[in-house]
């Protein structure tokens, strides 16, 4: 019995998407991965074929999908096994801000171009001295007249170079309470004031363009200001949870696509007196612990779609599923590169990239010792 | 019983540890990993100190000490760096071949420029599709007057596209049972006419050692070449893996120990929450784990190195050494990069090489399902 129920119309979008992935991304990727970032031309591929922010009303250009289409996409980007065409974190994560906390005109002015794939977007919130801790934070931005006016340097922001626009926190160096201080505003490629510090070289992700964004007096029209002053923290509080699970359904789609690799890699490779690897016991046993972890993984992800979809508050579910399934990609790719055995060691093997890719998945969108963290105060302990 | 290491030792330590402070610059390895180079001349510097060949006889400019020395070397070198100590610890890679068992005139004739940073060493061992099961090769060696003539491919040869000569497994009686009883080892230079590298791979982990592919098509090697008698290549071989996992542990344990450092640096200066991130007790949990496998990592390596060095190693006690130092140090990779949150994913911070770099380690000579398989014939014998 699937949990999810997917119609017709899901099956045939996903059918579609994998085609476009297999004629438009996949023959591209170890290009993108050598120039360490996506041509925007990409991006406006994939926005004008109707894969990005599928959910979005038809009022700004969008189709009004359902959450199962953002799954679907989710899970056949995973597929490619690159993550530099970063449409979950645009479609999923940061448009949806502007969609539910922008005005009317906000909305007028980006969503018809962040559907379209003209308008890349970033969200800038990490500092270097704060990461998982938004208290942290140490940009400011300041009323002047019509203007605010933008201090900071944010660091490791994903679609960094491409962004066109990028959702930038900032505090109001008058307002003493942290948390109230926070605010979130748009600032769009261009703005005097807005540069780009040093496109970052990291472990894996190598096909995204991670970077860090410089404001210096970076002035923009107090309209820039997205949903409330001081919302910032609530905002970001209510988008959390369906970020996490994002994260966690692409976390789970990649341990499931590097175990396929793995169980394939072993039923048709044989040592040298002939027997398939899959015919070692060790290895058997290796690969039904793996499968197993997988379906569990599977069933917990699943149930939360249905209950995020049915807007059911899961942040605790969801905290727990984005450290489990990010921990099970991380311990399922060291253990099936064991299998490839010295070609898992070279980039020949395509386990080696999804190795040094999900790495980080433990670490971005609130590390996992946050996410225990976060569960630990919703269990009351 | 005795723990400390000899005074001597403690100065080899010292010694190893400046030259790399001095000479292991972070932006170099960085990179020069990007094209899967070593620094122009650190070889032969490393090699003038003493390190390359530090378990050589001195008769050919080796340091005269033992495979524990080496491992502390390895080590040392490693906590430094873990990409570039390991490039350098293997640019005598497989040299315990000749040094193990050659004879005085193919000593002589290698081993000095190995010792001395003059050419480095590898080993072609393995073929391709073929794993670590080498009881059957396709690689031959025909004797023709005094001479070899080999012919096949080999793969996996650590920077076999910069080694000056290859220690060569090959098939010299075809009509041995085994198989394995009519293999030998023999040495080729590498400008010897038809031996092409015709692939150098980009690898995960320890890029500064490309794997290389190779081919052998009708090369001519002359047949004082031979290492050890006719036939003797496959136990030879199998003995030099032995002693190269206790290699490997070494650096595993350098590895594991520089990512150690790293962490333990950043998290008492990292602030996150109102509190260095030191003081929260996940994080001091943490710590004493990453603590606690290294130190039972380094005390098996050292302990396999020094019954080597008794001439008593047993090639389980060996894998034993490799298994869990190299467990430590992707353990105590994965952590630290854990532990320093989106700076352990950057480049710039060094620890994302000490993990892939690890795996590397962990994989190379053996996977652990492959050092297990060695580790359970050692201890429970023929069965009746």
């Amino acid at each position: 019995m699937e949990i999810l129920k997917y119609t017709d119309e899901h099956h045939e979008f996903r059918k579609r998407l994998r085609t476009f992935m297999e004629t438009e991304v996949i023959p591209n990727i170890d290009q993108w991965e050598t120039d360490h970032i996506v041509p925007k031309e990409a991006w406006r591929k994939m926005g004008r074929a109707g894969f990005l922010c599928t959910w979005a009303s038809k009022e700004y250009g969008g189709q009004g999908l359902d959450f199962l289409y953002s799954v679907i996409s989710t899970e056949e980007m995973a597929k490619t096994n690159h993550t530099g065409l970063a449409a979950m974190l645009h479609s999923d994560i940061i448009v949806p801000y502007i969609n539910s906390f922008g005005s009317e005109a906000q909305k007028k002015k980006y969503l018809p171009g962040c559907i379209s794939g003209d308008i890349i977007t970033a969200v800038a919130m990490t500092e270097p001295d704060a990461g998982s801790d938004l208290a942290g934070m140490r940009s400011t931005a300041e009323m002047d007249g019509d203007e605010i006016i933008i201090n900071g340097a944010k660091t490791f922001i994903s679609n960094g170079i491409n962004a066109d626009l990028a959702i930038v926190a900032a505090k109001n160096p008058l307002e003493e309470n942290p948390y109230q201080a926070l605010s979130l505003y748009l600032v769009e490629d261009g703005t005097p004031g807005f540069t780009r510090g040093r496109h970052l070289d990291k472990m894996g992700f190598h096909s995204q363009d991670t970077a860090e964004l410089f404001f210096s007096n970076c002035r923009i029209p107090k309209e820039n200001i997205l949903g409330q002053p001081g919302m910032g923290f609530i905002m970001l509080m209510q988008k959390l949870q369906q970020e996490r699970l994002m994260c966690a359904i692409g976390a789970q789609a990649a341990a499931e696509l590097m175990l396929k690799w793995t169980i394939d890699y072993c039923k048709t490779h044989h040592d040298a007196a002939g027997k398939p690897f899959s015919k070692s016991q060790a290895t058997q046993f290796a690969l039904v612990e793996m499968m197993t972890e997988i379906k569990v993984g599977r069933a917990f992800i699943d149930k939360l779609i249905c209950e995020h979809a049915a807007g059911e508050n899961v942040v605790v579910e969801t905290s727990m599923a984005k450290y489990w399934t990010t921990d099970l990609a991380k311990n399922l790719a060291r253990r099936c590169l064991d299998l490839f055995g010295d070609f898992g060691l070279t980039e020949d093997c395509p386990l080696a990239r999804g190795f040094r890719d999900v790495r980080v998945m433990s670490i971005f969108a609130g590390t996992n010792e946050v996410m225990k963290g976060i569960a630990a105060k919703f269990m009351g302990l | 019983m005795e723990f400390n290491l000899s005074k001597s030792q403690k100065e080899i330590q010292k010694a190893a540890w400046e030259f790399a402070r001095g000479e292991f610059d972070k932006e170099m390895i960085i990179e020069l990993s990007k094209a899967q180079k070593l620094p122009d001349g650190i070889v032969e510097k490393s090699a003038e100190l003493g390190f390359i060949g530090i378990h050589f006889p001195e008769d050919v400019n080796g340091g005269g000490m033992g495979l524990f020395e080496f491992v502390l070397v390895a080590e040392t070198f490693c906590r430094k760096d873990s990409t570039l100590g390991s490039a350098l610890m293997f640019s005598g890679y497989a040299a315990e071949c000749i040094l193990r068992n050659g004879d005085p005139a193919l000593k002589t004739k290698f081993l000095p420029q190995i010792a001395d940073g003059r050419i480095t060493s590898t080993g072609a061992f393995l073929e391709p599709n073929q794993g670590y099961d080498l009881t059957r090769i396709s690689t031959t060696a025909q004797a023709i007057g005094d001479d070899w003539i080999l012919n096949g491919k080999k793969t996996f040869v650590p920077c076999g596209n910069t080694a000056g000569i290859f220690i060569v497994l090959c098939q010299t009686d075809a009509s041995a049972t085994p198989p394995a009883a009519g293999m030998s080892l023999i040495v080729v230079e590498t400008a010897s006419p038809g031996l092409s590298v015709s692939r150098v791979s980009q690898n995960l982990g320890g890029r500064m050692l490309p794997f290389c592919d190779l081919a052998f098509d009708n090369v001519r090697v002359p047949g004082a070449h031979l290492i050890g008698k006719p036939g003797s290549g496959y136990a030879l071989t199998q003995n030099f893996f032995t002693e190269n996992r206790i290699q490997i542990a070494g650096l595993a344990l350098g590895t594991a120990q520089g990512a150690f450092d790293r962490a333990l640096a950043y998290v008492k200066q990292r602030e996150q929450f109102g509190k260095k991130l030191a003081q929260f007790q996940v994080t001091r949990h943490k710590l004493a784990e990453m603590a606690a496998s290294i130190e039972t990592a380094r005390y098996l390596t050292y302990h396999a190195a020094w019954r080597f060095d008794q001439g008593k190693v047993e090639p389980h006690q060996a894998s034993m050494a490799k298994l869990m130092a190299t467990r430590a140090a992707m353990s105590v990779a994965d952590e630290a990069v854990q532990l320093l949150g989106g700076y352990g994913y950057m480049t710039e911070y060094e620890v994302e090489h000490f993990f892939r770099d690890a795996k590397q380690a962990e994989i190379f000579q053996g996977t652990p399902a492959a050092q297990k398989d060695i580790i359970a014939d050692g201890i429970i014998g023929k069965l009746k």
